[in-house]
């Protein structure tokens, strides 16, 4: 048993926070909007050699949490994942971008509100039975959202198609993503918490600090332990998955260590905690808090925006209970009657 | 990181689930919620007999605080009662780290051998999470002491064998100061118990200490030192001691029922079975956490504060939402025919309050996490 960072990963995680506090400030996350895409930004990163490295889906975790702390308006889950999967050095120079579609194309072939999918030159995710890429030239712009991120609607049969393997490989792949998602919502509600802190010991009402008033420090004080819960699970799902998965879900002894099922409970975890730490961050700077000069608005809004992208989060908590209790899942009760 | 457990620490805990397996019975749970005394001597001894407790007590024994842990959260996790033997086992390491060779002498063999069991004497009818202004007070006559006053909450003080008892031994100190902590044996002439049931059916007591008199030889710790032991205490228990896992026997009974049911099939029963779960599992985690901290010669305090506020927080929410989904039939006790859950659902119901009260209320914690976590100001309105 070991949790802490290995001292590798201590190395990568102050590389990683100095490199986004510099290039990512939110100055740069501004810029972005309403794409979500900064190529200055892009481009730094690909000289970080992020791409293509050796790095572990848990170093990669460490990576993530601090593109998360500063909402960095790069594809960061999306292109390291997909870069996994594709191992092109177009995609590992950052020449080339990846998406990653989460959720199947649809009947008429088109992946709707694809992560990425704005900027991205091929796009990798689940067409009927398979899971495929396809290259073709991105839009280079998309629907205005909430999140400010980079998603459009893209064919997943009209370009250049490479058959990359069944739906198990896709499940394989969207588990990394759920993880690298959670990682960055974790650095970014622990990111607004900070902010959040910040501002109440700043903020005078009534001749003193509102975070003297236990009304607000409570609500504070509800976050720390689930953000270090979230960072936690998201660590241990990573460990299963680098481990090439596998894993029980002995429910009845509270011990899950199946990668896929420990990937989704990160994935709505994180979310979870990432939404509740936004929003009370955010009302704790009153109006200003909702004033755009302000930049607690940016992680509200992605905080919703990188977790919905996947669907209805009740449909990943039912996915979720299929694997815990298999015998009672729905698919499993229809083939045996 | 590495969330896998040594071997060694797998082979204990095979060993703590097979003696839990073989004497928490439905009987032994029967008795348990009819006589309203939560603790299984047979269960502590079997443990005891095995060696296993003499190897988790803390600051003493050799599987101490991952052993600790898991042994507490197995126990924990089965639904076995485990209150009583960790207030035993705790004071039995504060023992070993403070206490007298003649203490040491009594105390520790009683406890590792699963007999002796000892309460806890710290809240008072006024003095709850502002402790150190308790008014228990303990005088010099010669060369006793004579102790006078009452505690509140001593769970188990009809079957302990010893309280530890924190008194006011000097009132011109400063509160926290002048507080001296005692071992006291419960049949000391003078000390009184009397039995205060609660809603969840386990029995707690209120003690009076009636002109009770004692030797030096039942001080433990420094005289006016008192506090300090209790942060000894503290210090032992590190938040791994049980009470973090209460969601894990809920959601066994409460899945068995939704498939004993059918109710299992409903996609809004999956859903919060499933959020559950994962509640649970953060719970674990975060228990894993603190025992690791303590066993890397860290202090998880402020960890074990996030861990219980989190724990204890779900619990009541999950109990809450699957007595809803249980509908009339979580209305039903343990036993009565019909009862969703053969009446767990409603015993959870009963018990979840509790759990942000007792140990550290929630409150206390959030300031806690606020004061020493998030570095707000002390002085709050």
């Amino acid at each position: 048993m070991e949790l802490a960072l290995s001292p590798d990963q201590r190395v990568l995680l102050e590389a990683f926070e100095q490199f986004f506090r510099r290039e990512s400030a939110p100055m740069v996350v501004r810029r972005a909007e309403p794409l979500g895409f900064d190529a200055e930004l892009w481009a730094a990163l690909a000289t970080m050699e992020v791409w293509g490295s050796d790095a572990s889906l848990s170093d990669l975790c460490v990576i993530g949490e601090m593109a998360g702390r500063s909402v960095a308006p790069v594809p960061f889950a999306e292109h390291a994942v997909a870069s996994r999967v594709l191992g092109w050095s177009s995609l590992f120079s950052g020449e080339s971008i990846a998406g990653f579609s989460p959720r199947p194309a649809n009947e008429h072939g088109v992946w709707s509100v694809v992560p990425a999918g704005a900027v991205a030159d091929v796009i990798v995710g689940m067409d009927r039975d398979e899971f495929v890429a396809l290259v073709s030239p991105p839009p280079m712009a998309g629907p205005r959202n909430h999140a400010s991120a980079p998603l459009a609607d893209r064919s997943a049969r009209l370009g250049e198609l490479s058959i990359l393997g069944t739906r198990r490989d896709f499940d394989r792949a969207c588990a990394e993503w759920k993880v690298l998602t959670a990682a960055m919502l974790v650095g970014l509600a622990a990111a607004a918490l900070e902010m959040g802190v910040e501002y109440v010991q700043q903020r005078q009402q009534f001749g003193v600090p509102i975070g003297a008033f236990q009304a607000v420090q409570h609500a504070l004080a509800d976050l720390p332990g689930r953000i270090d819960g979230a960072r936690l699970l998201t660590h241990q799902a990573a460990a299963a998955l680098d481990a090439g998965g596998g894993g029980i879900c002995d429910v009845a002894n509270n011990d899950i260590t199946d990668a896929h099922a420990l990937a989704s409970m990160a994935f709505v975890f994180s979310a979870d905690i990432a939404a509740d730490s936004t929003a009370r961050s955010l009302h704790f700077h009153g109006g200003y808090g909702f004033a755009e000069e302000y930049d607690i608005q940016l992680y509200y809004r992605r905080a919703r925006g990188w977790a919905l992208v996947l669907g209805d989060p009740t449909t990943e908590y039912l996915a979720l209970a299929d694997r815990l209790w298999p015998d009672d899942a729905p698919a499993r009760r229809a083939a045996g009657s | 990181m590495d969330f896998t457990l040594a071997p060694a620490v797998l082979a204990y805990r095979e060993r703590v689930r097979s003696i839990i397996a073989a004497h928490h019975t439905p009987q032994t749970e029967h008795h348990q919620h009819t006589s309203g005394t939560f603790n299984n001597p047979a269960l502590n001894r079997a443990l005891a007999a095995d060696g296993l407790i003499e190897r988790a007590v803390p600051g003493l024994g050799a599987g101490d605080p991952i052993e600790l842990w898991v042994l507490f959260n197995e126990m924990e996790k089965a639904g076995a009662p485990l209150d009583a033997l960790a207030m035993a086992v705790m004071i039995a390491g504060v023992v070993q780290h403070v206490g007298t060779d003649a203490q040491k002498a009594a105390v520790i063999p009683a406890v590792t051998s699963g007999g002796a069991l000892i309460c806890l004497g710290y809240s008072e009818p006024d003095a709850g999470s502002d402790l150190s202004a308790l008014t228990t007070r303990a005088e010099r006559d010669g060369s006793e002491w004579v102790i006078n006053g009452a505690k509140m909450w001593t769970t188990m003080a009809h079957e302990a064998r010893w309280v530890i008892l924190l008194a006011r031994t000097d009132a011109s100190l400063p509160r926290h100061q002048g507080l001296t902590m005692f071992l006291i044996p419960m049949d000391t002439p003078g000390v009184r118990v009397d039995p205060v049931h609660t809603m969840a059916t386990e029995r707690t007591n209120a003690t009076f200490y009636d002109d009770v008199r004692v030797g030096d030889d039942c001080v433990l710790g420094e005289v006016n030192g008192g506090w300090r032991v209790m942060g000894v205490a503290l210090s032992f228990e590190r938040g791994v001691m049980g009470g973090t896992n209460p969601g894990v026997p809920l959601l066994r009974h409460t899945a068995a029922w939704a498939q004993e049911s059918g109710r299992i099939t409903e996609p809004a029963v999956r859903e919060k079975l499933a959020r559950v779960a994962i509640d649970n599992h953060v719970a674990a985690l975060l228990t894993q956490r603190s025992a690791w901290i303590a066993a890397s010669g860290g202090l998880p305090g402020l960890e074990g504060s996030m861990t219980k506020l989190f724990a204890s927080e779900s619990y009541q929410k999950a109990s809450r939402w699957f007595q809803e989904m249980a509908g009339a039939e979580g209305l039903l006790q343990l036993l009565q025919p019909g009862a969703a859950a053969h009446g767990w659902i409603e015993y959870d119901a009963r018990h979840s309050p509790v759990t942000t009260i007792y140990g550290g209320t929630s409150e206390i914690n959030r300031n806690n996490i606020a004061e020493r976590h998030l570095g707000l100001p002390r002085m709050r309105r």
